[in-house]
C-alpha cells in the first residue's frame, strides 16, 4: 500500500514538472501542445475510493491552471475525467472492470488505447471549449481538440508503454 | 434531516464532483474577464522560483539572439545620442521626452507563452521592486502587454496576445484612432478596430499607441498595416496589424511607470461619474 502511495506522489511530481517545463513549450505548427499530465488520472489505481480520487484529479488540475495561468480550465476537465472514469473503464474493459481485476500494466494494448482515447478527447474538449470561451470559435475549439488529442493520445500510449515494461 | 444526511452520504461523489467543478468554473470565468484572476495566478513564491530556475538554464540557448537584439537597441540609441534627431522612433528610455515622468525598469520574462488564447507572461521583478498593477511592458521593438498580478519578486503581464486585451492605438502619420485587439488565431497578427471610415490608410503604415491611457506614452511602435477592410456596418476599419515584434522569442524589456497615472485616472474617473 505504501508503495502505492508513494509511486503515486513521486508520478504526480514527475508528471507536473515535465508538462510545465517541457510539454507546454512544444507548440508543434504554433499552437498544439501535448497534456501528458492526464496519465496520472488515467493510471490512478481503481481500487481506491473514488472521492479522494476526484480530489486529485481536481488538484493535479489545479496545479497545471497555476503554473500556466489558465484559471481553471484544466482543474475543471480534469475533475469531470475523473468523474466520469468507471464509466468509461466498463465500457472499455467491460467483464474485467467488473472483477476489479484490472492491472494496467498487462491489459489488452487494444482496449488500452481506446480507453486513453476516450478519457483525452473529454478531456480536451472541455479544457478548449472553456479556455476559448466563445461559441462563434467553435472551429477552432475542435481543430484544437482534434491535433493536441492526437498527440496527446500518442504521447500516453507510448509512455504507459514503456513504463509498464520495467515493472514486468 | 435523516434524510438529508442519508441523501448527501449516497451522492457524495456526484457533490464533491459538482463543487469542484464549480470552482474551477469560477476560477475560469473570473480569469476570462480583465484583470480578476486573483487566486490562481503564477506569480507566487513557489511557480516564480520554479520558472526562474529553469529559465537560468534555457537562457543560455537563446543567448545569441538576444544579444543581437540588444546590439541593435544599443546602436540606434547610440545614433540617437550622436545626432540629436529622433525622427525615426519616438520611443526611447529617456524620461524628459515625453514631458510627463516616466519611470522605467528593466526585467526579464521567465516565463513566455503565445499558443493559448488568453497568453499571461511572468517577469522576474514584483513589488520589491516596485511594480504595481496596470503598468506597461515594452522591449525595444514595441509593446508586449500590461501587468497585471504582482507579488514580492515576480508579476505575471497580460501579453497583447490575449483576448481580453483592448489598447488605444492610432495610424502614425494620420492620427486616427482605434481599439487594438486580439482574435487568437495567429500570434504576429493583431485586429485594429474602429478606426473610422475617413481615415486614409496604405498597407505598411506605422500603428503606434495612442497615449490616451495613462498606461503607455504616446508613440510606442506597435506594428504595421498588413491588411484592411470595412466592418459590417461599413463606418469603421478593421485592421490587421502585423507586430514589430517576434512574440516567441521575447527576452528583456522595460516596464514604464507613469508617475501621474493616479493623477490621470482619478481625473477621467471624476469625468464618467
Amino acid at each position: 500500500m505504501n508503495s502505492i502511495i508513494s509511486t503515486n506522489i513521486i508520478r504526480f511530481l514527475i508528471l507536473v514538472f515535465v508538462q510545465i517545463l517541457i510539454l507546454n513549450h512544444i507548440n508543434f505548427l504554433g499552437y498544439v501542445n501535448p497534456y501528458l499530465y492526464i496519465l496520472f488520472v488515467i493510471l490512478f489505481p481503481i481500487k481506491n475510493s473514488r472521492t479522494l480520487f476526484i480530489f486529485l484529479g481536481f488538484l493535479i488540475g489545479l496545479t497545471i491552471d497555476l503554473f500556466s495561468d489558465s484559471g481553471g480550465v484544466h482543474a475543471a476537465a480534469c475533475v469531470t475525467i475523473a468523474y466520469i472514469r468507471p464509466v468509461v473503464l466498463k465500457f472499455c474493459f467491460g467483464m474485467i472492470y467488473e472483477h476489479q481485476a484490472i492491472k494496467f500494466s498487462n491489459v489488452d494494448l487494444g482496449a488500452k488505447t481506446m480507453y486513453i482515447a476516450i478519457l483525452t478527447l473529454i478531456h480536451h474538449l472541455i479544457l478548449f471549449s472553456l479556455e476559448i470561451f466563445n461559441f462563434s470559435k467553435i472551429i477552432l475549439t475542435l481543430q484544437k481538440t482534434l491535433f493536441s488529442s492526437a498527440f496527446t493520445i500518442l504521447l500516453c500510449v507510448l509512455v504507459s508503454i514503456i513504463f509498464s515494461k520495467n515493472s514486468k | 434531516m435523516q434524510q438529508i444526511v442519508n441523501f448527501i452520504i449516497r451522492n457524495k461523489t456526484f457533490l464533491l464532483f459538482f463543487l469542484l467543478f464549480t470552482i474551477s468554473l469560477t476560477l475560469t470565468i473570473q480569469s476570462h474577464s480583465y484583470h480578476k484572476s486573483k487566486f490562481v495566478n503564477s506569480a507566487n513564491f513557489l511557480s516564480g522560483s520554479i520558472y526562474k530556475s529553469a529559465n537560468n538554464i534555457s537562457q543560455y540557448f537563446n543567448l545569441k539572439r538576444q544579444n543581437e537584439i540588444l546590439a541593435e537597441e544599443n546602436s540606434r540609441l547610440k545614433t540617437l545620442i550622436y545626432t540629436g534627431e529622433d525622427s525615426t522612433s519616438t520611443f526611447v528610455s529617456d524620461s524628459s521626452r515625453f514631458g510627463i515622468p516616466y519611470k522605467f525598469t528593466t526585467a526579464k520574462i521567465i516565463k513566455n507563452s503565445y499558443s493559448l488564447s488568453n497568453n499571461v507572461l511572468l517577469i522576474d521583478k514584483g513589488k520589491r521592486d516596485s511594480l504595481s498593477q496596470d503598468l506597461g511592458v515594452i522591449n525595444s521593438k514595441g509593446i508586449i502587454g500590461i501587468v497585471d498580478n504582482v507579488s514580492k519578486r515576480y508579476a505575471t503581464v497580460i501579453s497583447i496576445l490575449n483576448t481580453n486585451i483592448q489598447l488605444s492605438a492610432q495610424i502614425k502619420k494620420t492620427n486616427h484612432f482605434g481599439t487594438l485587439t486580439w482574435n487568437g488565431k495567429s500570434s504576429n497578427l493583431i485586429q485594429l478596430i474602429d478606426v473610422p471610415k475617413i481615415a486614409p490608410l496604405q498597407k505598411g503604415d506605422t500603428i503606434i499607441t495612442s497615449g490616451r491611457s495613462a498606461i503607455f506614452p504616446k508613440g510606442i511602435p506597435i506594428g504595421f498595416i498588413q491588411d484592411f477592410k470595412l466592418d459590417r456596418a461599413e463606418n469603421y476599419y478593421e485592421i490587421d496589424v502585423e507586430l514589430f515584434n517576434d512574440m516567441t522569442n521575447i527576452e528583456h524589456v522595460y516596464v514604464i511607470e507613469n508617475k501621474d497615472a493616479e493623477e490621470i485616472n482619478n481625473l477621467l474617473n471624476a469625468v464618467n461619474e
